[in-house]
This record gives C-alpha cells, sequence and structure tokens, in this order.
C-alpha cells in the first residue's frame, strides 16, 4: 500500500512541485491553499488517478475533502480499490 | 456619490443582511460596514491620507472586502494585485504608483516582504491571519487594525472625483499600466451593470474570480451597491464543491469566463434541476463557444445568459440582451446602458455595417488615464465627436450587423486573453530573456479546449546550454502570475525573422498553424 502514496508524491512531485522551487510536502498540506494546484492541476490529478489506479472518479468525489492533501488522495484512492475489490 | 456610500447607505437599509460569505465567516451589512470603519480608522491613524495609494495583495477573503472599503473611507486610494504575483512585479507596481501602505496575508508576507524592501514609499504593510511577530514599526495586524474603536472623524473623505482605485493591466510593452478609475468611473460602471443585470437585493451572487481581476472586483462593488449578498469563493479547482454551495446558498447569479464553463460542461453528472434559484449567469472575458452557450442553456434552464465584453479601462463595453441570444449566439450586443460603443475606420469614419475598425467607447466609466504614463494615456483617450471630450480607443476590432449589434474580430496589438485575463507575450518574453542559456524567445497564444487560449513559448538555447521544458516552466512560475506562465515550451535551433533581423511573432504563430 506504500506504492500508492509513491506513486501519488511523485506525480505531485512532477507535476506540480517543481513550480513552485518546492521540495518537501507534509502529509496534510492543503495543495490548494500551497498554490501547487489550481482547477487544470485538479483536473490533471483526477486523470492520473483515472489512468494510473483504474478508478472512475465521480464529480460529487472531485471535493477538497478527497483531493486536497497527500493523506486525502491517499485516503480516496485507497477506499475506491477496496470497494471495487469488495464488489468483484 | 463616492463608491464607500454603496456600503454605507446598504447597512442603512439591510443592517443585519448577510452582505458577504467567505468560507465559514458570514457578516452583515452592518459588520461590513463597521468593521471597514474601524480600518480606515487604523490607516489613518497610521498616516494614510486622501489619495494615498494602498496595495491590497490578498486572495479573496473577507479581509479583502473589508479592506477596499476601509481604504475608500479612508480617502485613499485602492490597487488590487493578482494573490499570485511574485516579488518583482509587485515591487514594480509599489514603486510605479508609490504605494503608502499594503495590506496582505500570512501566506503571502514573504513575497510581501521582499517587494517591500525595495519599495521606499511604503511606510505600513497590514497582514491578515499573521502569526506572533514581535512588535516593529510599520507593521500592523489586520485583526488588531479592526480593534480600533473610535469612529471616523471626518463622514465624508473625499468628492467623487478623486481617484477610487488603480487597476493594473498588461500593456503590450510588456510593463503593466495602472489604469485609473475616479468615483465617478466606478459608480456609472457599476450602475450601468446592475441595471441591465436587473439587480435586486434579492439577488445573492456567487463568486469565485479573482477580486484583483475587475470583474471578480465588480461583483464585490455592486453587491455592496444593491444590498445584494455575496459569496465569496477562491477557486473554481473544485466545481463541484463551488456549485454546491451554489445549492445551499440558492444563488442567482453566477458570473463566469470561459474556463468555468468548460469545466461545468466536462462535469459528468451535474443537474440544473439542482438549482432553481439561479436566474443569471454572465461571460465576459472571452467568447463562450455557440456549442456551450447552447449547453449552457440547456442546462440551467431557467437562467438567462448575458455575452458581455469589456475592458479594465471602462470595466465593461457592452451586453447582448439574452432574448437576442439565440438570433445572434457570436455577438456580443449593445453598449451598456448610458454609454455609447461605435466603430470607427482606420481613417476614421464611423463604420457601416460588416465593415471591421476598431471599437470607441464614450461614457463616464470610461477610465480618466494611466497612471503617470501619458503617452499610453494619450493613445487610448483621443478626440471624440465633440470638441469637449475625449472617448476611448480600446485596440480590439470589431463588426456590426445591419441591426446594430457588435461582434469581436480580434485584437489590434498581440495581448493574450489567457483564463479572461490579459497577457501581454512581451511581459513574458522579458522573463524567459532573463534565464540564463536563452538566446532567443517568443511567446504565443494557442487554442485549449478548456483555457481557450494557453501560453505558448518558443526558445531558442545559446551553444552548450541545456534547459528543459521544466526548467523554463519553473523558472517562469518563479517570476509570473500564474496565468502568465508558459504550459509548453517549444525549442528551435533558431526562431523566424523579419527582414529587418526582428523575431516575429506573427511567423512563429503562422507556421504553427500550418503545421496544424
Amino acid at each position: 500500500m506504500k506504492d500508492i502514496e509513491q506513486k501519488i508524491r511523485q506525480f505531485i512531485a512532477e507535476n506540480f512541485m517543481f513550480r513552485e522551487d518546492r521540495s518537501a510536502l507534509s502529509d496534510t498540506e492543503s495543495l490548494l491553499e500551497a498554490g501547487l494546484i489550481d482547477s487544470t492541476g485538479v483536473l490533471e490529478l483526477v486523470g492520473f488517478i483515472e489512468t494510473e489506479f483504474h478508478i472512475a472518479v465521480a464529480d460529487a468525489d472531485i471535493v477538497p475533502e478527497n483531493l486536497d492533501s497527500v493523506r486525502t488522495i491517499v485516503a480516496y484512492v485507497k477506499g475506491k480499490l477496496a470497494a471495487a475489490r469488495a464488489a468483484a | 456619490m463616492r463608491v464607500e456610500r454603496f456600503l454605507t447607505e446598504s447597512a442603512l437599509c439591510h443592517r443585519e443582511k448577510t452582505a458577504l460569505v467567505a468560507g465559514v465567516r458570514r457578516l452583515s451589512f452592518g459588520e461590513l460596514d463597521t468593521l471597514s470603519d474601524r480600518f480606515a480608522r487604523a490607516l489613518a491613524r497610521e498616516g494614510v491620507q486622501r489619495g494615498d495609494r494602498v496595495v491590497i495583495f490578498l486572495d479573496n477573503c473577507w479581509e479583502a472586502v473589508v479592506a477596499i472599503f476601509g481604504v475608500l473611507k479612508a480617502g485613499g486610494v485602492f490597487v488590487p494585485i493578482n494573490p499570485s504575483t511574485k516579488e518583482e512585479k509587485l515591487a514594480f507596481v509599489l514603486n510605479n504608483c508609490r504605494a503608502k501602505a499594503l495590506v496582505t496575508q500570512e501566506r503571502l508576507f514573504p513575497v510581501a516582504t521582499v517587494a517591500r524592501e525595495v519599495a521606499a514609499s511604503v511606510s505600513l504593510i497590514v497582514v491578515a491571519r499573521a502569526k506572533e511577530r514581535p512588535p516593529q514599526p510599520g507593521y500592523l495586524r489586520f485583526e488588531d487594525a479592526l480593534e480600533t474603536e473610535s469612529p471616523l472623524s471626518a463622514p465624508d473623505p473625499g468628492i467623487d472625483l478623486d481617484l477610487a482605485m488603480l487597476v493594473y493591466t498588461s500593456g503590450s510593452t510588456g510593463f503593466p499600466k495602472g489604469v485609473m478609475m475616479t468615483h465617478r468611473n466606478v459608480v456609472a460602471a457599476a450602475t450601468s451593470v446592475t441595471t441591465y443585470l436587473e439587480n435586486t437585493a434579492d439577488d445573492i451572487i456567487l463568486n469565485v474570480l479573482p477580486i484583483s481581476f475587475d470583474y471578480g472586483l465588480y461583483q464585490v462593488l455592486m453587491a455592496a451597491k444593491v444590498g445584494i449578498t455575496l459569496v465569496l469563493e477562491k477557486s473554481f479547482a473544485f466545481p463541484q464543491a463551488v456549485l454546491d454551495k451554489m445549492k445551499v446558498e440558492r444563488v442567482t447569479g453566477l458570473p463566469l469566463v470561459p474556463t468555468m464553463a468548460a469545466m461545468i460542461l466536462q462535469m459528468k453528472d451535474i443537474k440544473g434541476s439542482d438549482f432553481p434559484h439561479l436566474r443569471y449567469i454572465t461571460n465576459t472575458a472571452a467568447a463562450l463557444p455557440p456549442a456551450h452557450i447552447a449547453r449552457l442553456q440547456e442546462l440551467f434552464q431557467g437562467a438567462k445568459l448575458f455575452s458581455m465584453y469589456g475592458l479594465t479601462e471602462c470595466k465593461r463595453c457592452t451586453y447582448l440582451p439574452p432574448a437576442e441570444l439565440t438570433k445572434r449566439p457570436a455577438s456580443v450586443g449593445i453598449a451598456i446602458p448610458g454609454t455609447e460603443a461605435y466603430v470607427v475606420t482606420e481613417d476614421g469614419r464611423r463604420a457601416g455595417p460588416g465593415e471591421i475598425g476598431e471599437l470607441v467607447i464614450r461614457g463616464a466609466h470610461v477610465m480618466t488615464g494611466y497612471w503617470e504614463n501619458p503617452e499610453a494615456t494619450e493613445r487610448a483617450l483621443r478626440p471624440g465627436p465633440f470638441p469637449w471630450e475625449k472617448v476611448l480607443y480600446t485596440g480590439d476590432l470589431f463588426r456590426t450587423d445591419k441591426d446594430g449589434f457588435l461582434y469581436f474580430i480580434g485584437r489590434k496589438d498581440d495581448i493574450i486573453k489567457s483564463r479572461g485575463e490579459k497577457v501581454s507575450p512581451k511581459e513574458v518574453e522579458n522573463v524567459l530573456y532573463g534565464l540564463a542559456g536563452v538566446r532567443e524567445a517568443v511567446v504565443i497564444g494557442v487554442p485549449d479546449p478548456i483555457l481557450g487560449t494557453t501560453i505558448k513559448a518558443i526558445v531558442a538555447l545559446a551553444p552548450e546550454w541545456r534547459l528543459s521544458e521544466r526548467d523554463i516552466i519553473r523558472y517562469c512560475a518563479n517570476h509570473l502570475e500564474d496565468f502568465m506562465v508558459p504550459k509548453f515550451v517549444e525549442f528551435r535551433d533558431e526562431l523566424p525573422k523579419t527582414e529587418s533581423g526582428k523575431i516575429s511573432r506573427r511567423l512563429v504563430g503562422n507556421a504553427l498553424e500550418a503545421a496544424e
């Protein structure tokens, strides 16, 4: 499961953090407040989650509670994967 | 009439009514009026006098609204600046307008501090949500500024010919220009716009546009004028969260730019029936594609859609009455109430139907000029049909149809509109040339399904230099506001030049179009 967090951190580092010259990011820091993502950033993040983890992200899921920090993103992805496994 | 009277008069009529919803904070008109009085008092105590410029460097928060009205009540001129502005540009603005004070927030304090160090005129910095710091001269916590109990000594801090605000806009030279708006200009614009939108005190507007951008700023001013509740949001990054807020707050008015419309229309599960209170949607900054107009109308069936056009120099020029939308979806309509808009040919004649020329604007909403920039002012404000006045030459090419409705054709200069905001390619190129290894650079706009137009840099590196697309984007992100940062970078050995040896933006653009 460490793998999921690593993939997400790597995506954020490669796509958002390099712009701001940031090297560290805490688990709970708001990506929006930190100025790391904007509207197009959120769309890119959703696209990444959908292709990387084969999850369909519903509109209603695209909210700060799910996608605004490393911790919430990891929890969201794990939750969706668990739900998919339970349904299979 | 002066602009701060919008608030004081609404506070008399609607004292207990909610004026502002920003995150978890709700303020009534009475509270907003009192807080801005106190802020004005604190500014005056710290030496801000009539006509002094106060730069407001804040995101969309309640403190920004208090600061705007507080500055006006102190007789000052507010200067809103985009919160993604970097040190050099902020310093340029502080120095250009010789700001007396800077109002910011903890998150932006590092940028503000660097800029202030090279801006000798700034004698006061006010910081919202500041962490604990030892007291120092010229430093004030926003919260402490609101502790001031004593009432304002002067009920009227000036007259309506005084400057109310300076709004910096990208210029084709690469240096931003401060658009000077008097109280009279702002009142004229706000009155005209609220007239055709038929705003009443029953309206509830949701605004996510930055209030450093005049379209977002006017939502604040118009709400105060009419007694409207304003729901202020920081970003449209999570559209679902904003739409949920719209539903809960029973929003009646939604100002959009095409990027936001594209994001809404991309949502899979959105239902128009969730928004029975929505009375109108407005769009400006760039034209909506006709397909998006049709889909928005289908989605929000009870709402009127206003296509509008404007520029900072007069706030708003034209609007299309919603009843005309089906008949002429590509038109931006007619002059806003109480003003004139007409097309002038290159030889100075009024253009006939179908003939292309420059759009000219006449009205009390037209700016007073660019701050300390007589050359640029003279190019924009020129003699009109009457000897006693100047009219605004917009730099935008238009035509009319046989009924007199206006259609936008293009810009006369190279300015790009991205995410609804003006980007001067020259300003971005100036930054690129500051990066070691960049030998030649040119910046153009390329079409993008969400952003409308996005920024592309084409760069030729100096021999022996290795820079990646990321190196260039990172450098730009450190020196430019977010909406100005190139999304794509293309490397070439050589950039196309004109016969005189100048790099040609047009030739680069043409080559790209031909390649597609």
